[in-house]
């Protein structure tokens, strides 16, 4: 890999479109969807299921299965270079070594006929041409530092012999082996427990401030969000609906939707008042991506819709440094 | 339990409760392998109102759940909804009582029968306890469907065609149909996403209103847990070890497990991001088998606090203030 061109962010997606044929038709799965992200950077994704969060991860790891998707139009850049049009050979190389992925169950990502320490040192052998002893040892070292108590006996365990906060240690394991300069985590604590989940966040905290790992966090948890990413992507229905700072879109987001997902949670409140007004809804559901209208596709749910979110697809507009929302509140110099 | 048990209604009481799941071992004279799931739990629950469980996998709170609904052996303790004693039941017998306990499962998907349409899967718990005549029960069905949110004609769907949201509807409906006074609530909104989980929460709450239903809520979600229960027990390994009403619990939490819990989740108030994560009580490891379990506490393996004694004796679960009990030495 060429060193990063000044000023050129670590990844840089561009207008990147994915369509899946189904049986109803073309489904838009990801429409235009852009984000950057530097090194060292965390990045969020959020949004609710079936609104194109892992099928962004997995358009730029180019791991969506085709037929029936494809990628359509658009552009994604890492470190300065098009993975697009690369060869599959070339896209092996970059899968595991540039940059890795950790899926949210650890149990099935896992082959269960190879001991922990095979599937560690497979990447070392594969993409650092390792021996065989020399892949082992640093297995083990690579064990001990994401946290497994003798990882020299752990090495030898399978899949099933090891607690679910283990497998997704081992899974970082195999994400970081071969020192990656982006992970991409789907979910990567769902299955877990709080506590374990608290562990495997101080885990990840620590790559990206010591090895200055970039990392895009997929959740749909906004506390998540808040504890462990810089900036966020809200997602809906295959488009990046706002974009920004954490702090801006916690505190002050300006997108409809971004909004409800913040305040439909019930927060953990370390001072819980006497009353409980009913949580604040999102009615329906995510719409099918087969039959967007021509409109905003979020307005069939959005209490604040007016005729123009029916007609015209709002575009993402600037609202502050670095944060960007499409909305036609914003347009019309309203509030949402 | 010395407290004012008589001025209260109450609907459900758990005494002692134990499940314990085990196997023979095949070697003769060897004991079998015992998994203690549910090892001495002891509560009770107000009519009308919603007592939650928390915990992480492997507490036991789900088959304590399932074994207040007989749907989990009861290998001792006894379970009594208002002067009936559910655990003792068997036969017919239970099978009507069931009139009058019903239960919500985590999976809206593998919990309804796929074959069969939503209006009969709402129906049949009135034709079950023959309730109503043939008639009167589809316009009861009717009536349950428009309660929970759905239209009267999708009566004729079949689950598949429902989104996760609206199954659990349908769950809901099913388990409200012989009009209960007891619903339990196994995560019912674990696996529905985040926008639909308030959508469920909210009619969760309604419904409690408008049939004065007594839930038993079981959750791993604190937040979701503070929002719609009255009063919380924390279980571990199969135990109780704090419980309190809800403002109590989340304001004045005793046990370490339940402040390291407490801490462990993130929160989505950014001021606090940087203080929350730097006061975090760490637990180190995982939980211990429900096999060999210490003789000692449960959680002290796990303890930043723990002494000798810890590990020695194991703690009783006590009156630490009105309403508020813990299981710990050190409080």
């Amino acid at each position: 890999m060429t060193s990063t061109p000044r000023n050129e962010p670590l990844l840089r997606a561009t207008n990147l479109c994915v369509e899946f044929e189904t049986r109803d038709g073309t489904a838009q799965v990801l429409d235009e969807v852009s984000l950057e992200l530097n090194a060292g950077e965390t990045l969020g994704i959020v949004g609710e299921s079936g609104c194109g969060k892992s099928m962004t991860a997995l358009s730029i790891m180019r791991l969506i299965p085709s037929p029936p998707g494809e990628i359509t139009a658009g552009e994604v850049r890492l470190a300065g270079e098009d993975l697009l049009p690369l060869d599959e050979r070339r896209m092996r190389d970059i899968r595991g070594k540039d940059i890795s992925m950790i899926f949210q169950e650890p149990m099935t990502s896992l082959n269960p006929v190879f001991t922990v320490g095979e599937q560690i040192a497979e990447s070392l052998r594969l993409h650092e041409g390792a021996s065989e002893k020399d892949a082992a040892a640093r297995t083990v070292e690579i064990l001990k530092s994401v946290g497994i108590p003798e990882p020299d006996i752990r090495a030898k365990s399978y899949p099933h012999q090891l607690s679910g906060g283990m497998r997704q240690r081992v899974m970082i394991a195999i994400a970081i082996a071969c020192g990656p300069k982006l992970i991409i985590a789907d979910e990567p604590t769902t299955a877990l427990d709080v506590t374990v989940q608290a562990q495997i966040f101080d885990l990840l905290r620590d790559l990206n401030q010591r090895l200055q790992t970039a990392i895009i966090l997929i959740t749909h948890d906004m506390g998540t969000i808040a504890e462990m990413t810089d900036r966020v992507t809200v997602m809906y229905a295959g488009r990046v609906v706002e974009e920004g700072p954490v702090e801006s879109i916690l505190e002050a987001s300006r997108h409809p939707y971004t909004q409800g997902l913040i305040a439909c949670v019930p927060q953990l409140d370390p001072n819980p008042s006497a009353e409980r007004p009913p949580l604040e809804e999102i009615p329906g559901v995510v719409p099918a991506l087969t039959r967007l209208g021509k409109g905003c596709a979020f307005a069939p749910r959005c209490k604040h819709a007016f005729a123009r979110c029916d007609e015209e697809r709002p575009e993402r507009m600037s609202i502050g440094e670095g944060h960007s929302a499409a909305c036609w509140l914003l347009a019309e110099g309203r509030d949402a | 339990m010395i407290e004012d048990t008589a001025a209260r209604d109450l609907l459900l009481r758990i005494e002692d409760l134990k499940v314990h799941f085990g196997s023979k071992s095949w070697i003769p004279g060897k004991a079998g392998k015992i998994v203690h799931a549910v090892d001495g739990v002891s509560f009770e629950v107000e009519r009308g109102k919603t007592f939650g469980i928390v915990g992480e996998s492997g507490s036991g709170k789900t088959t304590t759940a399932l074994a207040t609904v007989r749907l989990a052996p009861i290998t001792a303790g006894r379970v009594f909804l208002d002067d009936l004693e559910v655990s003792a039941l068997k036969g017919e017998a239970l099978r009507l009582a069931r009139k009058r306990f019903q239960i919500v499962f985590q999976d809206p998907f593998s919990s309804l029968n796929p074959r069969v349409r939503a209006g009969e899967i709402v129906r049949e718990p009135l034709d079950l306890m023959e309730i109503g005549t043939e008639a009167e029960r589809n316009g009861l069905a009717q009536e349950l469907f428009a309660q929970v949110g759905l239209r009267p004609e999708q009566r004729a769907l079949f689950p598949h065609q429902f989104s996760g949201g609206q199954r659990q509807r349908i769950g809901l409906a099913r388990a409200i149909a012989t009009r209960p006074e007891l619903v339990v609530c196994d995560e019912p909104v674990s696996a529905l996403d985040v926008a639909i989980q308030a959508q469920i929460l909210n009619l969760l709450r309604r419904l409690q209103e408008e049939l004065g239903l007594t839930y038993l809520f079981i959750s791993h979600d604190l937040g979701v847990v503070q929002y719609i229960c009255d009063e919380i027990a924390v279980m571990y390994l199969g135990q109780i070890v704090e419980q309190a009403d809800r403002v109590s619990l989340f304001v004045r939490p005793q046990h370490p497990y339940t402040k390291a819990l407490l801490s462990a989740v993130p929160s989505a108030r950014p001021g606090k991001r940087a203080a929350n994560s730097s006061q975090r009580i760490r637990l180190e490891g995982d939980p211990p088998s429900p096999i060999n379990l210490p003789k000692g506490c449960r959680f002290a393996g796990r303890c930043p606090l723990a002494q000798a004694r810890c590990h020695e004796t194991p703690p009783e679960l006590r009156v630490i203030e009105r309403g508020h009990k813990v299981a710990c030495h050190l409080v």
